[in-house]
């Protein structure tokens, strides 16, 4: 192991540093759209209901690795010129953002309805309620599930290995073959996934509590 | 602080875990085991061919079987040493997976499209050369790429697969060129038709086999490596790769070696049937 970790240095640091940037952007984005669908879902208007409901099946139902391929192979074809790490990054995105949707609004619809009422009643618009009084209490209950989400998409982002998106899993391929010692080249490439995972897994812990008080 | 420590407790748990199951990786017995003996006795030689490569071993969807160069100098081989009810049991590998499945014993030797090379012989032997391929590109046709040093500016993008050594040879001949390595040559050959890279480089036998396959893509600059073609045999398996060194002559000096090259490459455009004959 150590030969691995001396000997193929750069390639494993450039993997981390892409595994890294993949993971960043797609928890940005995956968070973001994960909560807008979210909403659509729980939103008054049918048609709404039905756009949240459409997008989520379509991108929890389909295999992450199929949704980063089409990206790669037929985007590129018709759509627009992307490369594997874009490619993959979206993908990795779209694919997070359905489940992150689903926690979500399990979240909002865990929050007493008497909460929406209320803030209502006292003269608050839909959305108001919704941005200031509902949505902060669903936060909180879902910080345990949306730590495993955070860490399945650090995990997911394996996938860049198969449009050559140059991440761990890649180097690993890449290492396991130029060294010919496959088992301690994945080992390797394990503790480096850990190198992140870890401390992401630590941090929502410690989230988790200090919200709890 | 404390969760600090327990967090690096479990890293270095992991770590020793690795390495313990590193130690039992290489399997002492394993190696002391006769495969010539074991193959004797169960009247099979088990195989290890690529599947997803025209020409020299594809799988044929409609019967499950695999179908190619490869695996007919294999079932030759088998025949040769086993007699003629010697069976040749044949399992799928790629790039990638071919050496650790022969270490692990899944399989008693490889014939896929594997280039003898020093780094390798260093891992597992290898038979004489079964056949002389060289490293070539394939490109869309009316590409302006007409030779490896077309690829040699920064910015191109050239398509190769992990484990090949067409990868490490891309890299020397054009070191300014950004390699990407996908898993297979199907997915290559993909990545290529969707213009993730300028051209897809490896093994001309097997790029001749992808031109059949796909019109419009052509292959150009001519072979710029000699990459022979070797049958890989574990290490301190010397009676089974000596009779399959004697097998491999006798094919060769009855004829069967060039049916067999001629089924395969006769038709191949491009392909120069006559000098690769033995």
């Amino acid at each position: 192991m150590g030969y691995i970790i001396s000997h193929y240095w750069n390639e494993l640091v450039q993997g981390l540093g892409y595994t890294l940037l993949a993971s960043v952007i797609a928890l940005f984005f995956s968070t973001i759209i994960g909560t807008m669908f979210a909403i659509f879902e729980v939103l008054p208007n049918r048609l709404m209901r039905v756009i949240g409901r459409v997008y989520i099946e379509i991108f929890r139902n389909i295999p992450l690795l199929v949704i980063a391929m089409f990206f790669y192979v037929i985007v590129p074809l018709y759509i627009a010129k992307i490369d594997g790490f874009t490619a993959g990054t979206i993908g990795l995105t779209l694919y997070t953002s359905s489940f992150i949707a689903e926690t979500v609004r399990a979240g909002i619809q865990s929050v007493d309805l008497g909460q929406m009422e209320g803030a209502r009643a006292n003269g608050m618009t839909y959305w108001q309620a919704m941005s200031k009084i509902v949505l902060p209490q669903a936060f909180k209950i879902i910080i345990p599930p949306m730590g495993n989400q955070f860490i399945n998409l650090v995990k997911n982002s394996s996938v860049l290995a198969f449009v050559a998106g140059f991440d761990l899993m890649y180097q690993a391929n890449s290492i396991a073959s130029l060294s010919l010692d496959t088992i301690n080249s994945y080992m390797v490439v394990g503790l480096f996934y850990l190198v992140i995972t870890l401390p992401l897994s630590y941090y929502m812990r410690h989230l988790e509590k200090r919200l709890a008080n | 602080m404390k969760k600090l420590t327990r967090m690096l407790a479990a890293l270095v748990g992991f770590g020793c875990l690795a390495l313990s199951l590193t130690a039992c990786g290489s399997r002492e017995s394993l190696s002391k085991q006769d495969v010539l003996t074991n193959d004797r006795a169960s009247n099979t030689i088990t195989w290890g061919v690529k599947a997803e490569t025209k020409l020299f071993g594809l799988m044929d969807v409609k019967d499950n079987q695999v179908k190619g160069f490869d695996v007919d100098i294999a079932k030759a081989i088998t025949k040769k040493i086993l007699g003629k009810n010697g069976q040749a049991k044949f399992v799928q590998v790629t790039s990638q997976t071919r050496i650790p499945l022969l270490k692990n014993g899944n399989i008693d030797a490889i014939i896929a499209t594997m280039t003898i090379t020093p780094e390798r012989a260093k891992q597992v032997d290898f038979s004489d050369s079964y056949f002389d391929a060289g490293q070539s590109l394939l490109v869309k046709k009316g590409s302006p790429v007409k030779s490896v040093k077309d690829l040699n500016k920064p910015g191109v993008k050239v398509l190769g697969v992990t484990g090949a050594n067409s990868v490490a040879n891309i890299k020397k001949f054009a070191p300014k060129a950004k390699v990407l390595e996908l898993s297979d040559y199907a997915q290559a050959m993909t990545a290529l038709k969707s213009g993730q890279g300028a051209a897809l480089t490896t093994d001309n036998g097997i790029l001749y086999g992808m031109a059949v396959q796909n019109p419009g893509y052509t292959v150009v600059g001519g072979a710029f490596t000699k990459e022979p073609y070797g049958i890989a045999i574990n290490k301190g398996q010397q009676p089974l790769k000596d009779e399959v060194n004697k097998a491999l002559e006798e094919i060769q000096a009855d004829g069967t070696y060039n049916r067999i090259l001629k089924k395969w490459f006769g038709n191949v455009a491009g392909f120069d049937y006559k000098e690769a004959a033995r």
